[in-house]
């Protein structure tokens, strides 16, 4: 285990995650004592297009995977259009690598409830859903909790503080469906249908929930707010780069010493953070990493020192997305791995669309028999089409997120798929799994 | 270039180089098909909302990243688009999708029924690639599975565009089909227990968990239809042809008012199935499923082919030739006519036979003792309140076009009064719907209570005790407020003729609130009928028959001598009924007429028995021709051109399908028999009918809007209520015979009641009820349903409930209920 | 809305005894015509009660909510966390969805179908366990996992820690999890899931975190880093007065 010089102990920045160090911050009163609800006290004392302003200001961009800027967001909400508004939390967090919502919801919810007021009031909107994962039981009985305190407390209900807003906010589980990640799904998963992604435009913010206009907002965006609010935008713009600004959670999991949750600022390098995580695992060299979740194109060894923020991913030919950082090493296959991906994809595919319903299944099948000893160099190319073909032709980004390990892994390395089709490597899949193949 | 102004509502984009003008909102798919460009497609249907759904109607768009799924992409000013005729990407997605599409189909198509005429086998020849690079095991599932008696899911060939279910969902409302499942193995279905660890053997079939819940649509036929691979087959069609061995015509439906475009497809003399033809102005590209698969009936065993005559030996019917036949009936009607020959024609008459009966009527046996409403009509009052409905039809309907489906769609609100439009014109319950639907029209229904229809148009209800719609309608602040809004529409079914003062309240409505008023009834001759003149009061053309100036008019027309058309007022269907039962009348001239349709079957049958001579134009023995002293076989639709007159006033003509047939229209029949006695009649040929009703002078004489006064309200007493009913779509009609699978897709009989009635005699839903009158009585399943508290409603002619053949009644007549099957007659007396 | 009057179905009827209650609460938590957004957690609820949904829970559904089966069981099938069959006391979830499987869940699940001897899906004989392999359970600081009811209840899961888990809930036992609540039965928890508040004394507070979560937080701590310049006070820009200012 290596340990971090102090350059790069500077780049953490706590404050997403602060009050995680406090046990009791699930509580109104620890959270309180903690500025808890000090921002929405100073947000409903301001104008709500002053509050859009200042988001605007501070170059929050969502935190959900699309990096879309969140004052901007909220200002495509139409006002004084007689509708009324909602604003939606999207955690439903699912992505492959991705657990930064789970802690933040279990460990300081009152965060997100405070969010979701500010948030709430700067768009007129006195609904607002939290549709969280149902398999996240831990963090919903925390969020639940801290709604009903909340209510007690007077920071939900009628006439806020006082200040003559009202807002209801409700904690919905899902039902265990990936797609319903993406945003627009979610809303039809929130009206009690399948979870199915919608036909853009409208888009949410004209007709989202009950389609009335609607802001989606991922859980660490409006955490993010209060502290906005509280320290205002030059301070949070202190943090991260010019064009992502502020701190960002990143999630190192895999093949390091201590796995786990590492707030810095937006632009730190995987090499820092794998410096933070106390280094490789011993006899692992670093093979592949996914910068944010498995539906981002997987990066080697040689992106180590990419800059970990919206442009720089980018520019390195992948997307920035939960900033869930699966570390891979060299003892682990890409080809196999790849295969686990396109399982969950296939699982997880909502069936809506061609490419990416037909488009998994064939695509899982044919890696079960290159991975039992089975393939062929054929396969290869068929496998690149197919990818390309569901890349870019889905309905949704769901589509997208499950060609991109296959296209990244035929592009870094090929030959670990050779060596299956060659003989080289040995099968890792028995030839039972193939029953049914002709 | 010339600056030209440019119009707003219009953008100018380029598809493969070409420049284009479209209209804002259009979608890229429609503008390049268009200008010529087919886009291949398998979800995207013109009548649908766009789903993007199959993605293989990828083109590329300059500026955007991604190519752009065309059925979904509306047309932008300045956009640049590529098609796969122009875009190697566009044509790179486009067969990677088609591939991706195959690699689960089973390559079945020899033993499909779509094979031949199937989108997927079609695009896949143009599209797709020659040989498969798919080595995996194909994703099978149990086949096939019946979703309803009449349709048949074969969920491995399905492509999920989801047109099927969208079209339940949008147009007919019945979503019982849906997606179930996720990823590959997502399916359409219906409900079934099995899914949900219930009974049933896991292969898929319906019906066998109790909880399970079939395609319950009466447009189910449809989603066959659009479907664009052979995942949805019909039981009836299912592996009888191959499409490029079947003869395809264009034709009208033959069952209702609605007047659907249709296609007829036969091989060998023999129509195999029939699809819903492309009519924007009428039926869209829908039908019902009546119209669709209601055509069994012309090859029922029981079809005439030869002319009967009752031998005078024996009294028993026997085979004639025509020459034979004819004169028979000549020279019995020739005989009847002195004491008077009464003519009642059906329902299922084109404009050119109705035509024939009635210039027969008048010219050849000098009456107009004529009608051709062969259902209840109202039956007793005055002279004034019988002919309520001969006058206000002449009034107000005949020669009068004034509502059409396209006024329907924008109309803001409109008033249904004695109609289920459902049930009695599907068609315009589907505008009705759209119109509903995607312009927000508001219906209010003057009815019992909300039927299932009724549900689906989101109507209000302005609740009905049969009989009191009159005075509904002269009186409840619901109804005027319903026509407040210019442009409203007032439907008035014909059921509304047996309500007291109904029509003239409904006439009288339609003038206060300005509201535009339609009659809808229920066949597809009626209207037709009605302005060919075969009405007591009326001749063709609307002509009143008192008018000494309109008959002067129509006997130029028909070159005959002023004074042979008689002018006296004829007698509607019921007194000609009773005029032959009490031996009044000499003979009866009946063109396909089902007894069982009149008011008082019995009444109806001891009239054929006593009347002296009976001549009955038919296609199949029905109680007519087993009581006819002459029987004359007649050609059905399929086998005759003619002209249906839809609700609208719209005509619906159509060719012969079956050209090999030597049937006769009844036109030609009568013409025959006129010319025995020595009357030409000129209506034997088609054209010739056509030609001469042209050529006749538009009538302009209009009579008065009866104004009859609204009836007393019907006080039932204990264990009594007030009857409702009226027909379902799918029944014991006789155009219905001969097609179990159809007559399987029938909503259940069900007795309705209400709450209180049912607490009354304690009965819960599905226990038997029997609804009684001084004739019979008739046993069925309760459904409580929120209906007025002394009123039960009864299907007027499902199995198990004959309402006018068991009760002699019809609605607003007051019958007796008990918990139960019927006791024994004797018990009767006591039971109340 | 807060009272339903349906006459319910014979299929319906039973469950609608029990249920209805928690139902209209349910109900009452969406906008006035918008309560078809009740759907999933009357699953949810519906399987409070029968541990899975059954054809009798797709009509009560269906009937609270005024829509057709084939609605309701065209949601009851999109989702997941809805079964199908009868299930356990205890759903026992092992991640293998990647990273969870290269760090062991394969391993972990192959053992605990071994010992088990269920598959994916299916329940023991006793009915104490459901075993499922799971997708990605968001905990990959701790893989490989495995979760009792969705708790997080194994943490970097071995096959031997799995088989102890199990043999202890088989055994009528109820260990700690190891950052979840207290273990409670499925269908206990699915009355949460309907969204409903644990009924429990304490299980709220229950779990603490571990530390992988703490990581990098802690890691600030023990070097004192924090992020400068934070004043709670910095001003908000007014261009316009608050709302309620506008009303005084």
């Amino acid at each position: 285990m290596t340990r971090p010089r102090p350059e790069v102990l500077q780049k953490l920045t706590p404050v997403l995650t602060k009050r995680w160090l406090s046990p009791d911050a699930w509580q109104i009163g620890v959270y309180e004592r903690l500025d808890g609800y000090q921002a929405v006290r100073k947000a409903l004392d301001v104008h709500p297009d002053d509050l859009i302003q200042l988001i605007k200001d501070s170059g929050l961009r969502g935190r959900g995977g699309a990096g879309f800027p969140t004052g901007l967001k909220w200002g495509f909400i139409p006002q004084g259009d007689g509708k009324p508004h909602y604003l939606v939390i999207n955690a439903d967090e699912g992505e492959p690598g991705t657990c930064k919502d789970l802690p933040l919801m279990t460990y300081d919810p009152h965060s997100l409830v405070e969010g979701a007021i500010i948030a709430s009031y700067a768009i007129r909107a006195s609904r607002a859903f939290i549709y969280i994962r149902g398999e996240a039981v831990h963090a919903a009985r925390r969020l639940r909790n801290a709604v009903k305190e909340a209510y007690a407390a007077g920071y939900l209900g009628e006439n806020i503080l006082g200040s003559g807003f009202d807002l209801d906010l409700v904690v919905h589980s899902g039902a265990g469906a990936y797609i319903c990640g993406e945003e627009t799904a979610l809303l039809d998963s929130l009206e009690g249908f399948r979870g199915q992604p919608r036909l853009r435009p409208p888009f949410p913010a004209i007709a989202g929930l009950y389609a009335s206009p609607t802001v989606v907002n991922n859980v660490g965006t409006i955490a993010s707010v209060p502290y906005i609010v509280l320290g205002g935008a030059d301070w949070w713009k202190s943090m991260g780069t010019e064009k992502s600004a502020g701190p960002m959670i990143y999630s190192l999991s895999g093949r390091v010493v201590n796995p786990g949750q590492y707030e810095c600022g937006l632009g730190i390098t995987l090499r820092e953070l794998i410096e933070l995580a106390g280094g490789m695992q011993p006899g692992h060299n670093l093979k592949f990493w996914t910068p944010g979740g498995s539906s981002t194109p997987l990066l080697t060894a040689e992106h180590i020192d990419t800059a970990m923020d919206f442009e720089g991913v980018a520019a390195a030919g992948s997307i920035l997305g939960t900033t869930a950082m699966q570390i891979f090493s060299d003892q682990d296959c890409p080809v196999y791995n790849t295969w686990r991906w396109l399982e969950f994809y296939h699982h997880e595919s909502c069936g809506k669309c061609t490419p990416c319903r037909e488009g998994n299944y064939w695509m899982v099948r044919t890696y079960r028999r290159i991975l039992a000893g089975q393939g062929t160099y054929a396969d290869l190319d068929t496998l690149q089409d197919t990818a390309d073909n569901i890349f870019g032709r889905s309905f949704c980004g769901l589509g997208d997120g499950a060609a991109t390990p296959v296209i990244s892994t035929l592009k870094w390395f090929r030959d670990d798929y050779l060596g299956y089709i060659e003989g080289r490597t040995a099968p890792r899949l028995s030839e039972k799994s193939l029953v049914g193949a002709h | 270039m010339t600056d030209v102004a440019k119009r707003t509502d219009t953008v100018t984009l380029t598809i493969d180089g070409v420049e284009v003008t479209a209209e804002k909102g259009e979608l890229l798919i429609r503008v390049a098909e268009r200008m010529g460009t087919a886009i291949p497609r398998f979800c995207d249907h013109p009548l649908l909302a766009p789903a993007g759904a199959c993605r293989q109607c990828l083109v590329e768009v300059e500026g955007q990243r991604k190519p752009v799924a065309s059925c979904t992409q509306t047309v932008a000013e300045g956009m640049v688009v590529k098609t796969q005729l122009s875009s190697p990407v566009a044509a790179k997605a486009q067969a990677g999708v088609m591939e991706l599409l195959l690699i689960n189909h089973p390559l079945d198509c020899p033993t499909c029924d779509k094979g031949g005429e199937c989108p997927l086998q079609n695009q896949a020849m143009s599209t797709g690639r020659a040989d498969s690079r798919f080595h995996e095991h194909k994703r099978e599932y149990e086949k096939p599975i019946h979703i309803s008696s009449q349709v048949l899911l074969d969920r491995e060939r399905c492509v999920l565009c989801q047109r099927c279910t969208r079209f339940s969902e949008e147009i007919a409302g019945d979503k019982f089909i849906d997606l179930m499942d996720r990823s590959s193995g997502e399916q359409i279905n219906v409900y079934r227990d099995d899914f949900f660890g219930g009974a049933g053997t896991g292969d898929g079939q319906v019906g066998e968990g109790e909880g399970d819940v079939a395609f319950n649509s009466y447009f189910s036929g449809n989603t066959i239809q659009i479907c664009p691979v052979g995942a949805l087959t019909g039981e009836q069609y299912r592996f009888r042809a191959r499409p490029f061995d079947l003869v395809s015509s264009p034709t009208a439906c033959e069952h209702c008012a609605a007047g659907c475009s249709m296609r007829a497809d036969h091989r060998r003399g023999k129509v195999l199935r029939r699809l819903a033809g492309d009519d924007p102005a009428v039926n869209e590209e829908w039908n019902c499923d009546k119209g669709r698969w209601g055509f069994r009936y012309t090859t029922a065993t029981d079809r005439l082919t030869t002319p009967l005559v009752r031998d005078s030996g024996t009294g028993q019917l026997r085979e004639a030739s025509w020459s034979e036949a004819l004169l028979a009936a000549a020279e019995g009607l020739r005989a009847a006519r002195e004491r008077g020959v009464g003519v009642l024609t059906g329902g299922r008459l084109t404009v050119e036979d109705a035509y024939a009966y009635a210039k027969f009527a008048r010219v050849v046996l000098g009456t107009n003792d004529i009608d051709f409403r062969a259902r209840p009509v109202r039956a007793s009052g005055s002279p004034a309140e019988v002919a309520e409905e001969a006058e206000f039809l002449a009034a107000a309907v005949a020669g009068i076009s004034e509502v059409t489906y396209a006024e329907v769609e924008d109309a803001p609100s409109a008033l249904i009064v004695g109609l289920e439009p459902e049930e009695e014109c599907p068609i315009l319950f589907l505008r009705l719907r759209k119109a509903h639907n995607r312009k927000k029209l508001k219906v209010t229904a003057v009815a019992p209570y909300l039927s299932r229809g009724f549900e689906k148009l989101g109507a209000t209800l302005v609740p009905a005790v049969p009989g009191d719609e009159a005075r509904l309608l002269g009186t409840d602040p619901a109804v005027a407020a319903a026509l407040s809004t210019p442009g409203s529409l007032l439907l008035v079914g014909e059921r509304l003729a047996t309500v007291p003062g109904g029509l003239s309240a409904a006439a009288a409505l339609a003038a206060r609130t300005g509201a535009r008023l339609a009659w809808v009834p229920r066949r597809a001759g009626d209207r037709g009928a009605l302005d060919a003149g075969c009405l007591p009061n009326l001749l063709p053309g609307g002509r009143p028959v008192g008018d000494p100036a309109a008959r002067a008019e129509l006997s130029i027309s028909w070159s005959v001598d002023a004074g042979v058309l008689p002018s006296k007022l004829g007698r509607d269907v019921d007194a000609i009924i009773a005029a032959a039962a009490d031996g009044t009348l000499g003979g009866l001239l009946v063109g396909a007429v089902d007894p069982g349709d009149l008011a008082d079957p019995v009444l109806a049958e001891q009239a054929l028995d006593a009347v002296p001579f009976l001549v009955s134009l038919e296609l199949r023995k029905s109680a007519v021709t087993e009581r006819a002293d002459v029987v004359l076989p007649i050609a059905p639709a399929v086998e005759k051109s003619g002209t249906y007159m839809d609700w609208e006033g719209r005509l619906r003509s159509f060719g012969t399908v079956l050209r090999g047939s030597t049937a006769m229209t009844d036109g030609r029949v009568l013409e025959a028999i006129a010319a025995l006695l020595e009357v030409t009649l000129n209506t034997g040929d088609v054209q010739a009918v056509r030609r001469e009703l042209g050529a006749m002078p538009a009538s302009t004489a209009r009579s008065e809007s009866p104004s009859v006064a609204a009836g007393a309200r019907t006080e039932p007493g204990e264990r009594e209520a007030v009857l409702a009913t009226w027909h379902q779509l799918i029944d014991l009609g006789t155009l219905l015979d001969g097609d179990a699978v159809l007559a399987g897709t029938a909503r259940p009989p069900v007795v309705r009641l209400g709450k209180e009635l049912a607490e009354q005699l304690r009965v819960a839903d599905g226990d038997l009820i029997t609804v009684r009158s001084d004739r019979g009585s008739v046993t069925l399943p309760a459904a409580i349903t929120d209906l007025p508290r002394q009123v039960v409603w009864l299907p007027t002619n499902s199995p198990g409930s004959t309402v006018r053949r068991s009760l002699g009644v019809t609605a607003g007549a007051v019958v007796r209920l008990s918990a139960g099957l019927p006791g024994p007659i004797l018990a009767e007396g006591v039971d109340r | 809305m807060t009272d339903i009057a349906i006459d319910f179905s014979p299929a319906a009827a039973p469950l609608a005894e029990k249920l209805l209650g928690a139902a209209q609460e349910v109900l009452a938590r969406y906008p006035v015509g918008r309560e078809r957004s009740a759907l999933l957690p009357l699953l949810h609820l519906v399987q409070t009660e029968e541990g899975y949904v059954s054809p009798a829970g797709v009509a009560f559904c269906a009937e609270v909510l005024g829509i057709n089966k084939a609605q309701v069981g065209a949601v009851a099938t999109f989702y997941t966390m809805y079964k199908r069959r009868p299930t356990g006391e205890y759903l026992v979830s092992v991640c293998t969805n990647t990273l969870c499987n290269v760090m062991g869940g394969q391993e972990v699940y192959d053992r605990l179908t071994e010992h088990l001897g269920v598959g994916h899906d299916e329940t023991t004989a006793d009915g104490r366990i459901t075993l499922e392999h799971a997708e990605c359970l968001a905990a990959c600081d701790y893989a490989p996992v495995v979760t009792v009811n969705y708790d997080f209840t194994v943490d970097q899961a071995t096959p031997e820690s799995a088989v102890e888990l199990v043999d202890n809930l088989r055994s009528g036992e109820r260990p700690t999890p190891a950052r979840g609540a207290r273990i409670c039965s499925l269908k206990e928890m699915q009355y949460q899931l309907a969204g409903f508040a644990d009924p429990r004394d304490g299980a709220v507070g229950d779990g603490v975190a571990g530390a992988p979560t703490l990581r990098g937080v802690r890691l600030a701590q023990e070097h004192g880093i924090a992020v400068a310049g934070f004043d709670p006070e910095t001003p908000i820009t007014k261009t316009k007065p608050a709302r309620a200012e506008e009303e005084k």
